[in-house]
């Protein structure tokens, strides 16, 4: 019997890792389904505002040990707040600076906001060095939770976990359930018909991207508890993200959702037989098999234009 | 007869930028630069295929591939199997386990030369690999895109994400590849030295050749019916079809052709700067690519050869005395090419400077030849003649 109980101890690490990696790959499209699924702006520089905001988080940790050291435990909180509000700021600027100029051209809004990931790089660079530097973690998010000897499940996994939940779950009221969102989705379907019923495109637009990078921000923060940030965190996830997108199906939060939980758990299952570079080769290219297949993505919704 | 060259020169105006660019890169830099200087020039221009690619497949077609890495690095990785296969003769791989195969096989215990590299021994077969295996590549990608009407951004991004998975595959199978270090140690060309300064003065000018021709290839493809057609495309696909031609063939075609061409400046940058590495087929250098054809001029052939030369230059003078500002160099560029000048040096050349000189050849008579100009100008196949014709707001792609 004891082979099973070990067996059953080994999936459940696998799934939880397959769990992280969904997370991983979900807090990173969140953003990005808002910006390019629901907007259809290839944002380029997606990696480099989730890097504003983990960057952001580590300075508030800094700040707080310095300052503040026995509100150390309760950083986390004021740091994704403020990674929300700086990112989400920095985003309205891009928008109102350059994108905006660029909606009617967007193969050309991808080679300017590359430009901008470039320059973000290297601000970061200049600000904060090019070495890798990590928050301090507060001692709630350490250790690692066991239910039985042989499982072991690190706390800040649950941790980023729970912040996936709640971003999603934030992010489904705004766009489906509030009066907000029925003007993005308005706008998103049919621009011309949105402006005639009342609806100020200009300002759905800007307040939509802010609110993507925003959102890149918060997962940003969430991505200091399992690694450490550098110039070029950020930019190392934006193929993997933009695949995540475009395999749910632009425009389908579902579609994003689905969509990162199967490359996730694709990855970390191939992950367990071959090695991870020829995993990630296996998965990247059975999406782009389907998407052949199936351009539109695995769920699509249907706009007569 | 004269209507074909006509075809190849693109009329009298492309002949004359034609002939100075020629005379830039065959007499005045191999004249004026030392043979350090015109090697680097020499990896310079190989970039410039790639650019001269783009222009014809995003420029002109509309379809924007970040993944012209990809085909610069096959064309360049079949290259230097090549060569690396020379380099490891039995006899001066004698202290290997293994000796006949490439000492970074020998490194990963692999003690037989694997399947697909046997091939490379012969010269014949790695010249038709150069430019077949990246054409078929792109002949795969595009019928399996185009023929299922995938639009524009999906292309890019599918694009792109092949060119990391390239990337990921060549640094994981180490054994077969080399690495992340790539194949390096190339020495000689079917038993001649290609290290030396002659030899390396001779590649230079294989170079210019092989890039003027593809120059010249474009210029024929742009002015013939598939030129028109492809610019058609661009600006109104679905009237296109509707009209009867099958877009996808066209679009097909035209990848291919940017791929081959990107693949020979691939094997020319193996022989010029003797290694190939990963470093040269991913995200970052692919898009990079796209940069040179975005500041020379995306509607023009020879804009792209002039971007690539001055992008690159621009770079190697960046990073050797100030490399933080580089980015910020590299970025601005970026942004100020899409916002301000969509149409890179050449429009500017076009809107600007050719005026100017057109004022200063004819003070007196100006009015009877701007009307007769008009005419001479109008095919729009020269690649250069075309960005008057062209408004900006055909730039936009169609959704």
């Amino acid at each position: 019997m004891e082979w099973l109980s070990e067996f059953g101890a080994i999936a459940a690490m696998q799934g939880f890792n397959g769990l992280s990696v969904f997370c991983v790959l979900l807090l990173m499209a969140l953003g990005l389904a808002i910006i390019f699924g629901q907007m259809g702006v290839i944002n380029m520089a997606h990696g480099e505002f989730l890097t504003v905001g983990a960057y952001t988080t580590y300075l508030v940790s800094v700040l707080t040990l310095k300052y503040l050291p026995e509100l150390q435990p309760y950083y986390f909180f004021v740091a994704i707040v403020l990674s929300f509000v700086i990112a989400g700021a920095l985003g309205w600027l891009a928008e109102w600076a350059l994108i905006s100029k660029l909606y009617h051209r967007p193969l050309d809004t991808l080679l300017a906001t590359w430009g901008l990931s470039l320059v973000m790089q290297q601000a970061f660079r200049s600000i904060f060095g090019a070495r890798e530097v990590s928050a301090s973690m507060p001692d709630w998010l350490m250790g690692s939770f066991n239910p039985t000897d042989a499982i072991d499940i690190p706390r800040n996994g649950l941790f980023v976990m729970a912040v996936t939940l709640l971003l999603t779950a934030a992010i489904f009221f705004l766009l489906y359930r509030s009066r907000w969102g029925l003007q993005v989705r308005a706008t998103v379907q049919n621009r011309v018909m949105s402006r005639a019923v009342g609806i100020n495109t200009k300002k759905v637009d800007r307040m939509t991207f802010a609110l993507g990078c925003g959102v890149a921000g918060v997962a940003g923060a969430a991505f200091t508890t399992i690694g450490s940030t550098g110039p070029t965190s950020g930019s190392l996830y934006i193929v993997d993200t933009f695949l995540v997108v475009v395999f749910g199906g632009a425009a389908s939060l579902f579609g994003t959702i689905a969509s990162a939980f199967s490359i996730a758990q694709t990855q970390s299952i191939a992950e367990f037989f071959i090695s991870g570079s020829m995993a990630k080769v296996l998965t990247l290219s059975a999406v782009i098999l389907i998407l052949m297949l199936r351009p539109q993505g695995l769920f699509s919704i249907k706009v007569r234009k | 007869m004269n209507s074909t060259l006509d075809k190849f020169f693109g009329g009298k105006q492309g002949g004359i930028g034609l002939l100075v660019l020629a005379a830039l890169i065959l007499v005045v830099f191999p004249l004026a630069l030392d043979s350090f200087r015109l090697n680097m020039v020499g990896k310079y221009l190989t970039y410039a295929f790639v650019a001269v690619g783009l222009v014809l497949c995003w420029g002109y077609g509309g379809i924007l591939s970040l993944g012209q890495g990809i085909f610069f690095g096959l064309g360049g990785y079949c290259m230097a199997m090549f060569l690396k296969l020379e380099a490891s003769d039995p006899e001066s791989t004698k202290i290997q386990s293994t000796p006949g195969i490439p000492d970074f096989m020998d490194w990963n215990q692999i003690t037989e030369l694997p399947l697909f590299w046997q091939p490379f021994q012969s010269f014949g077969f790695t010249l038709l690999a150069v430019v077949a295996v990246p054409a078929i590549l792109a002949l795969v990608i595009g019928m399996a895109m185009f023929k299922r009407r995938v639009g524009d951004v999906y292309f890019s991004i599918v694009t792109q994400a092949i060119a990391a998975i390239l990337t990921i595959l060549i640094i994981g199978q180490q054994g077969l590849t080399g690495g992340v270090n790539g194949i390096t140690d190339l020495k000689t060309l079917l038993g001649w030295d290609i290290r030396t300064d002659e030899a390396k003065i001779i590649l230079y000018f294989v170079n210019a050749a092989l890039l003027l021709g593809c120059i010249l290839i474009g210029r024929f493809i742009l002015a013939s019916k598939l030129g028109r057609l492809l610019m058609a495309m661009r600006d109104k696909e679905e009237r296109v079809r509707f009209s009867g031609y099958d877009v996808a063939s066209f679009k097909i075609f035209v990848f291919c052709v940017a791929a081959s061409f990107s693949a020979i400046g691939g094997a020319m940058f193996t022989l010029q700067v003797g290694f190939m590495s990963p470093s040269f087929v991913g995200i970052v250098p692919s898009i990079e690519m796209v940069i040179f054809a975005a500041v020379g001029g995306r509607m023009s052939l020879l804009g792209a050869v002039y971007g690539a030369l001055l992008v690159n230059y621009g770079k190697t003078v960046f990073s050797e005395s100030f490399p933080e500002l580089w980015l910020y160099f590299m970025g601005g560029l970026f942004i100020a090419v899409v916002m301000y000048f969509p149409n890179g040096l050449a429009g500017l050349w076009h809107s600007h400077a050719s005026k100017w000189l057109a004022r200063l050849r004819l003070p007196s008579r100006r009015q009877p030849p701007a009307a007769a100009a008009q005419p001479a100008e109008q095919p729009p196949a020269s690649g250069a003649g075309t960005i008057d014709a062209v408004p900006a707001k055909q730039l936009e792609s169609t959704p």
